[in-house]
């Protein structure tokens, strides 16, 4: 029996098991760009106004630390690129970090691997399934790209190098993945491992693509290649081999550690527990803090250090953003100088505010996997009621993002007063900005604690679709000219901006935390009145 | 209070399902009551609405004097639970897991803990995932045996023990009794509820077939015989309660009913025995026998 026996069987399980969930992934990701083309010809109808945009938001910093270097704005397929570029990229890497977990780790996690471990199936049976679903997905998904670009009536050499640099992306994700589910014992870390890589990677390409005097920083970045390929502007389509390089030489890596460990177990051994349980280790509270503080821990450091860097270069915005006249004008226009770094700080806080609802998601789910996983059934049998249970990782989605924000902001706001030299001002300025996400944050997680109330088998794939139609509304909602009624569906849209010139109103901040209120209250009463399991 | 656990015409479905069609069930309190069925015919189920889990369609229950479904927390306190299939927190150790869900019920017996952990040879300081699936359930057995409370439920708490722990468990129930306590024990084994239990329900297809002690339930029960004999059986097939008989030359087979089976080794000896095995039923065969004509008859 060669180590491969027993591919296809699992990759058709595979595909079997992920028939719905596959599909919606490809499709979203793949006919977005193509779909959004002619936005860029009703947005921007003169060529003054393709020039200007060129112009201004062509060398904002503040732009490039979300949505990447805009290398030629004054064509659709430049603009495309530029919008969906490193987008894209950070999503089909989740794709492929997701897949490849689900189907290698969390199938051993389970147990069911020895199950069919114990059939027809070689050693890197699963791992070579997970890989060929993932990998062939990203291709999919970057042909797609490409012809649904090609579709749109752009030039079939820029959507090609647009969609397999993707892909290649994906590629890289797919490999690092694979070797992360032989790391750890467990697939939750497995995948947190990974998506740490995912976020070292989003950090190298907003710190190189927002500071061009250091812009070779991207290039570390598998996020950042896909615009770095220059589709439409220079089509440099070579980075896709050099994607597809990466990916081999990290998955023979993957190879090469699975004959040295066995079935079920990590490279991470993991050591005896105490005998005894700790006296914190008395309510439910105390799981839940067990469980899910390494995760929190994780996430603090994370936006730490994103806010401490993100923090350090924004004084030197206002410096990167050219000479021309032109340029000076939209600037003045947006608040001179100031206003730039204000405008790089708050797009910084709203991506923390994101980061933080993704984050508060993950923790509220909590409750779902300890439901299916039975041991929500171990805990209500005791004296514990269905609120206090459920409470106690409610909580992390609550206060968890508040720790977060907190975090990030002081970290920003003490790294941009220390250079600026006005740490007074700027420390209470970037933290109430970033305390500014909370109801927002709040209200995607309470929609997750009322999913979870009202419809649990539901509540993961329905809590995740919230997150990212809330986040993909605020950042993308506006430039392909969606109308107000429907940006107003995001949560983050109503987040009222601390910057010069717009006057701050509590208001939103207040019916949000209402919104969220309500939303929890309501799952939590759900809950008390459904089914267990 | 004589009654513990109290049901009557409990039904609960899940979609089409019907997972408990009108069960009725009446634990006594202090008895070790066996709740006996084939897999899938509901036992989990009526005992996850006994713990307020699930909430029942129709019916009633009173567990401990209480709605089980209203008054679950109060409940809670003065029972343990031991799942069918214990799954545990992978990152926890087993004495974590005995140390929390004991204070979570309100207490442990420290020095009860720690003679359970002894006898059940049973190492605390393991994570949860390491543990093989018969120590995973000791973990459950230690952490309900050591708890102070009224009732123990358990379901199919045997199934990945090996016969010495079975055995432990065994004098485990029996002091539990002693000491007064009620114990619901599910099972699809015969044998297991036949050494431990005072009363039995016997449940299918989400209703209770038959209840009451094992000795009521006698004509349940039948033996398969082997025998090979000196001289070619004699008068077997008239004989009273047997069933199912083949007769090759000097051997033969057949299924007797219990409290009968007195009679037929008699008329076996008389030809002279060479060689005897007896097989008790398996409790599926039973079923077999004594329902599905029923449930034909009625469709």
């Amino acid at each position: 029996m060669s180590g491969t026996t027993g591919t296809w069987p699992l990759v058709r399980l595979a595909l079997r098991r992920d028939r719905v969930i596959l599909p919606i992934w490809i499709v979203v990701l793949s006919v977005i760009p193509g779909s959004t083309v002619s936005a860029y010809e009703k947005l921007y109808p003169t060529v003054a106004a393709k020039a200007s945009l060129n112009a201004g938001t062509g060398s904002n910093p503040s732009v490039a630390v979300l949505y990447g270097p805009a290398f030629d704005l004054s064509t659709p397929g430049g603009w495309s690129a530029w919008r969906y570029g490193s987008f894209l990229a950070l999503f089909i890497a989740l794709f492929a970090i997701f897949t490849v977990t689900r189907h290698t780790r969390a199938e051993e996690d389970s147990g069911r691997l020895e199950l069919l471990g114990s059939a027809v199936v070689g050693r890197y049976a699963a791992l070579t399934a997970g890989v060929i679903v993932a990998g062939a997905s990203s291709l999919l998904i970057g042909v797609l790209i490409a012809a649904g670009m090609t579709g749109a009536g752009l030039p079939i050499a820029g959507a090609f190098t647009m969609g397999l640099t993707i892909a290649g992306t994906g590629l890289v994700f797919t490999a690092i993945a694979g070797v992360t589910a032989q790391l750890t014992e467990y697939s939750r870390s497995a995948n947190g491992l990974a998506t740490t890589v995912l976020g070292v990677a989003f950090l190298l390409r907003a710190l190189g693509d927002s500071t061009p005097s250091a812009s070779w920083v991207s290039w570390l970045s598998p996020l950042a290649w896909p615009q770095q390929a220059k589709p439409f502007v220079a089509d440099d389509w070579w980075v896709f081999l050099l994607a597809v390089g990466a990916a081999i030489a990290v998955a023979s890596i993957a190879y090469q550690l699975v004959p040295r460990r066995d079935i079920g177990a990590g490279l991470f051994a993991s050591r005896p527990g105490p005998a005894t349980a700790a006296k914190s280790l008395s309510s439910p509270l105390g799981l839940a803090w067990r469980l899910q503080r390494g995760s929190l821990l994780g996430w603090t450091v994370a936006v730490v250090v994103m806010g401490a860097m993100f923090g350090a270069i924004a004084d030197g915005i206002g410096g990167l953003v050219g000479d021309s006249e032109q340029v000076k004008q939209i600037m003045e226009r947006m608040g001179g100088t100031q206003g730039l770094v204000d405008a790089y700080l708050s797009a910084i806080v709203g991506l923390f505010g994101m980061l933080s609802a993704v984050y508060a998601v993950q923790a509220g789910l909590r409750t779902r996997s300890e439901e299916t996983a039975t041991h929500a059934e171990s805990v209500l049998a005791t004296g514990v009621s269905r609120i206090r249970w459920a409470g106690s990782h409610l909580v992390f989605a609550i206060v968890g993002p508040a720790v977060l924000l907190a975090a990030s902001g002081l970290a920003a706001g003490l790294a941009h007063g220390l250079r600026s030299g006005d740490l007074g001002h700027q420390l209470t300025h970037t933290l109430a900005a970033a305390m500014a996400q909370l109801p927002a944050v709040w209200v995607v997680a309470g929609i997750a604690a009322l999913l979870y109330g009202i419809w649990p088998a539901l509540a993961v794939a329905g809590s995740w679709t919230v997150v990212a139609v809330s986040v993909l509304l605020a950042l993308y909602g506006p430039v392909i000219g969606l109308t107000q009624a429907v940006l107003d569906v995001s949560p983050f849209v109503h987040v009222p901006k601390l910057q010069p010139g717009t006057t701050f109103t509590a208001t939103p901040l207040l019916w949000l935390t209402g919104v969220a209120l309500v939303a929890v209250v309501a799952g939590l009463t759900t809950f008390r009145r459904r089914d267990i399991g | 209070m004589t009654t513990a656990i109290s049901v009557s015409g409990l039904v609960k479905t899940f979609g089409r399902t019907r997972a408990l069609d009108g069960l009725d069930l009446t634990v006594r309190t202090g008895e070790v009551h066996g709740f006996l069925g084939p897999n899938g015919a509901g036992k989990s189920t009526t005992i996850r609405v006994l713990l307020g889990l699930l909430r029942a369609d129709s019916g009633s229950a009173t567990v401990l004097g209480g709605d089980p479904w209203r008054d679950a927390t109060e409940l809670h306190r003065r029972l343990a639970y031991v799942p069918g299939d214990v799954s545990l927190w992978p990152n926890l150790s087993g004495g974590e897991v005995i140390d929390l869900l004991g204070r979570l019920r309100g207490g442990l017996d420290q020095r009860r803990r720690d003679e359970l952990l002894e006898r059940f040879d049973l190492d605390p300081r393991k994570k949860g995932r390491t543990y093989s699936k018969g120590n995973r359930q000791k973990v459950a057995l230690v952490a309900a045996l050591a708890s102070d409370v009224d009732l123990l439920v358990l379901d199919e708490p045997t199934s990945g023990l090996d016969p010495l722990m079975e055995s432990v468990f065994q004098d485990c129930v029996r002091e539990e009794r002693d000491r007064g306590r009620t114990v619901l024990l599910s099972s699809h084994i015969l044998a297991e509820v036949e050494t431990l239990c005072d009363r039995v329900s016997i449940i299918r297809a989400g209703k209770t077939v038959e209840t009451g002690t094992l000795a009521d339930l006698r004509h349940l029960t039948r033996t398969s015989i082997s025998a090979e004999l000196a001289t070619p059986p004699n008068g077997i097939a008239a004989l009273p309660g047997v069933h199912d008989l083949v007769v090759e030359g000097n051997r033969v087979k057949f299924d007797v009913d219990t409290r009968e089976l007195d009679v037929a080794l008699r008329a076996l000896v008389e030809s002279g025995v060479r060689s005897l095995t007896s097989q008790p039923p398996t409790l599926e065969e039973l079923f077999l026998r004594h329902y599905q004509d029923d449930q034909v008859g009625v469709r």
